[in-house]
């Protein structure tokens, strides 16, 4: 199925080619979890910090189970914060 | 001890200066700076009293560990009553000129009464004069920071000062220190003007050595700064992208106030993010973020350092403002640009420097600007209200135009400097001010995140994020993560971070320190400095000390449990997209729990049992 896969600050750089600032379609297998997304475009997990799917943080725990469904949207940050 | 023991009181209106040693019974409850300053405020002035007039007083407040080797220790405040909210005001700042004030020997500084004509206070270590001030009275805060440095022929020089919006009655003007750091909210620099003090101007070479233990000092201090050094956040996230890294982060989860918070994802948010800032321009091939900066003592840096791009079109024909200055936080960034639909970061930095030049809070401005964009859609305001301006959602020229009138206090900025309370309520919709006790509310939107709609309502210095930023637990999982969209436990949250957010902010040291720092690491700091027992359990009685204190201060300023509240749209305009879809905050659920786990009866005042509990 496609989802899309947004990466942000010092990740950016794992992103694929393409257009556009911080999002790529992607193909991912049926059944495929967040980790595999993870570590498919090389992202290392620790600097995965904040992961969210259609904005919703999802938990460290649920990293390693098939979350997603057709045209979500995986966001990821290193760990930041601001103020 | 780490105080110098000795505060300076200025008399504007006998125009005197005179040295008193500082109430040691006081600190020993109370600890410094935001604490410490409420302390003497609430004994000195009736909380009632006019803010702009002369029986209010305003105090300039260092911690015991401003001005040491603590990292980030360079943190002053200033505490008043708020020509804005009529409730207490303090507004906490960095850079060089708290550290300054402590290195001159002085904790404090209390300034009561009214000048006759502008003066400035000028302080060289113990020589303290009040000078005229005439030739500056109507000047920037740039310009007279330039003036006073040449006329004391000492670049080195920390000066403080407000500017023409401040002269103008501007309810949100700040005062600004060193070029572009800020004790931004509430309007204290409303009531530094309305003494007809323009500036104070410090030079102190005496050290801060005073240290009750200074080998545990310095020990506690490295373990700190090892502690910020290798936590991920404060050791790279801050410096790298700054506070302006959530722009995409909380336009994300659709928790982000857009269009005068009647939405909440802004399309334009990656546009004016701090990936963005980064982004090198197609004209002259340079990024906006020419650099991070850091405060007094600081080692973690977050500040920005940007240029316009100069063949922008608010700057084109303007080459001082073609230099670096201070750049956009990622408040601002929203306030200016998301709250008003403008994601012309070129634009947000030019206004985000006017706001710097002349001492304005550009998160009360712009969310101000945004109340304003809707009166103006809705037909309540029209061009003859803005002279000629065409004040719609997402024009960047507007934002520029008003920004400048803002900034002099001229036309139609002059109705921009009310704030959004009084604005909205002049041209009859008072329920488009997004607004907590007067004060504009943040970047954050409660029905996204639900704890920070409990932090606006009960914050005593209205709508803010500063005062229990729960936006660490809820979004970024520090110290633990919390649901955002839940409100259980939120109530414990948030009393949690006000009264540790209260300690930090009286010890002289920057809240974003707690980003990795907890009390275990703060406490031996304070602890190792001051004389008494700073333990983590004594340090947090402090801080709840504190807060109610404040809370007692704005209750006799007439504060009653009614005004611990939302704007309507947030508590019944239902969410319409993200994961907050169909959700309001739900204030109702949480206020009740938060006045029983503080202490206060059911309408939210201090009982006798918790006044007896924390010695108030």
């Amino acid at each position: 199925m496609k989802i899309y896969l947004e990466l942000y600050a010092s990740l950016m750089r794992y992103l694929p080619p393409g257009a556009g600032r911080h999002r790529r379609e992607i193909e991912i297998a049926d059944g495929a979890t967040p980790h595999d997304v993870i570590d498919a475009y090389g992202i290392p997990r620790g600097s995965a910090h904040l992961v969210l799917r259609n904005g919703v943080f999802v938990l460290p725990l649920e990293r390693n189970r098939p979350v997603f469904q057709a045209g979500d949207v995986l966001a990821i940050w290193p760990p930041v914060a601001g103020g | 001890m780490a105080w110098t023991r000795k505060i300076l009181r200025v008399n504007l209106s006998a125009g005197t200066c005179t040295d008193e040693p500082l109430n040691m019974a006081w600190a020993a409850q109370y600890l410094g700076q935001r604490g410490l300053a409420t302390k003497y405020l609430a004994e000195e002035i009736d909380p009632a009293c006019d803010a702009l007039g002369a029986d209010n007083k305003m105090i300039m407040a260092t911690g015991p560990l401003t001005g040491t080797m603590a990292s980030t220790g360079g943190r002053y405040s200033v505490i008043t009553k708020s020509p804005l909210t009529g409730m207490i005001a303090c507004s906490n700042s960095g850079g060089f000129f708290g550290s300054e004030m402590k290195n001159a020997g002085w904790d404090m500084v209390i300034l009561e009464g009214k000048a006759e004509q502008p003066v400035y206070l000028y302080i060289n270590d113990g020589q303290v004069e009040l000078r005229d001030a005439s030739d500056l009275w109507g000047s920037s805060v740039w310009h007279t920071e330039q003036t006073l440095k040449k006329r004391h022929q000492d670049p080195q020089l920390r000066i403080a000062s407000v500017g023409r919006a401040a002269e103008k009655g501007n309810l949100f003007a700040a005062i600004i220190n060193d070029l572009h750091r800020a004790a931004g909210r509430s309007g204290v620099g409303a009531v530094m003007a309305s003494k007809n003090l323009k500036a104070v101007a410090i030079r102190g070479t005496l050290g801060v050595g005073n240290l009750a233990d200074a080998a545990a000092f310095m020990q506690a201090v490295n373990d700190g700064k090892t502690v910020l050094a290798e936590n991920a956040v404060t050791g790279q996230g801050l410096p790298t992208y700054g506070t302006q890294v959530l722009m995409n982060v909380i336009n994300g989860m659709a928790a982000m106030p857009t269009r005068n918070s009647s939405e909440m994802q802004f399309e334009g948010a990656a546009d004016i993010s701090g990936e963005a800032m980064m982004e090198p321009r197609k004209s002259d091939g340079k990024a906006n973020l020419t650099a991070n900066a850091g405060c007094f003592g600081c080692t973690i840096a977050c500040g920005r350092i940007s240029t316009v791009d100069p063949s922008h079109f608010s700057v084109k024909d303007k080459p001082e403002y073609q230099k670096n200055s201070g750049g956009l936080e990622y408040e601002a960034a929203w306030a200016l640009g998301t709250d008003t639909c403008v994601n012309d970061l070129d634009a947000l930095t030019y206004v985000n420097f006017l706001c710097n030049e002349d001492g304005m809070d550009p998160i009360s401005f712009g969310a101000t600007v945004a109340a304003a964009m809707e009166l103006y859609e809705a037909g309540a305001i029209s061009q003859d209200q803005t002279g000629g301006i065409d004040l719609r959602f997402g024009n960047a020229e507007a934002l520029c135009q008003v920004a400048e009138l803002t900034a002099k206090g001229e036309g139609f900025g002059a109705e921009i400097g009310l704030g959004s309370k009084r604005l909205c309520e002049k041209y009859g919709r008072p329920e488009l001010s997004m607004t907590v006790k007067g004060q504009e509310f943040p970047a954050y939107d409660p029905r996204g995140i639900q704890g920070m709609g409990l932090t606006y309502a009960t914050s005593n210095r209205g709508a803010c994020h500063l005062r229990s930023y729960t936006v660490a637990s809820e979004v970024l999982g520090i110290p633990v993560k919390t649901d955002p969209l839940e409100t259980e436990g939120k109530a414990e949250l948030v009393k949690t971070f006000q009264d540790a957010t209260a300690l930090v902010d009286s010890a002289g040291l920057c809240v974003f320190t707690t980003f990795a720092w907890s009390m275990e690491n703060i406490a031996p700091q304070i602890d190792a400095a001051c004389e008494g027992d700073w333990s983590v359990d004594n340090c947090m009685t402090v801080g709840e000390r504190i807060w109610n204190l404040e809370r007692d201060f704005n209750i006799r300023a007439g504060l009653t449990a009614d005004q611990d509240t939302l704007p309507d749209r947030l508590l019944k305009d239902a969410a319409k997209v993200g994961p907050a879809e169909g959700r309001v905050n739900d204030l109702g659920q949480m206020l009740p729990e938060y006045y029983a786990i503080r202490g206060w009866t059911d309408d939210g005042q201090l009982t006798d049992e918790t006044r007896q509990r924390l010695e108030l």
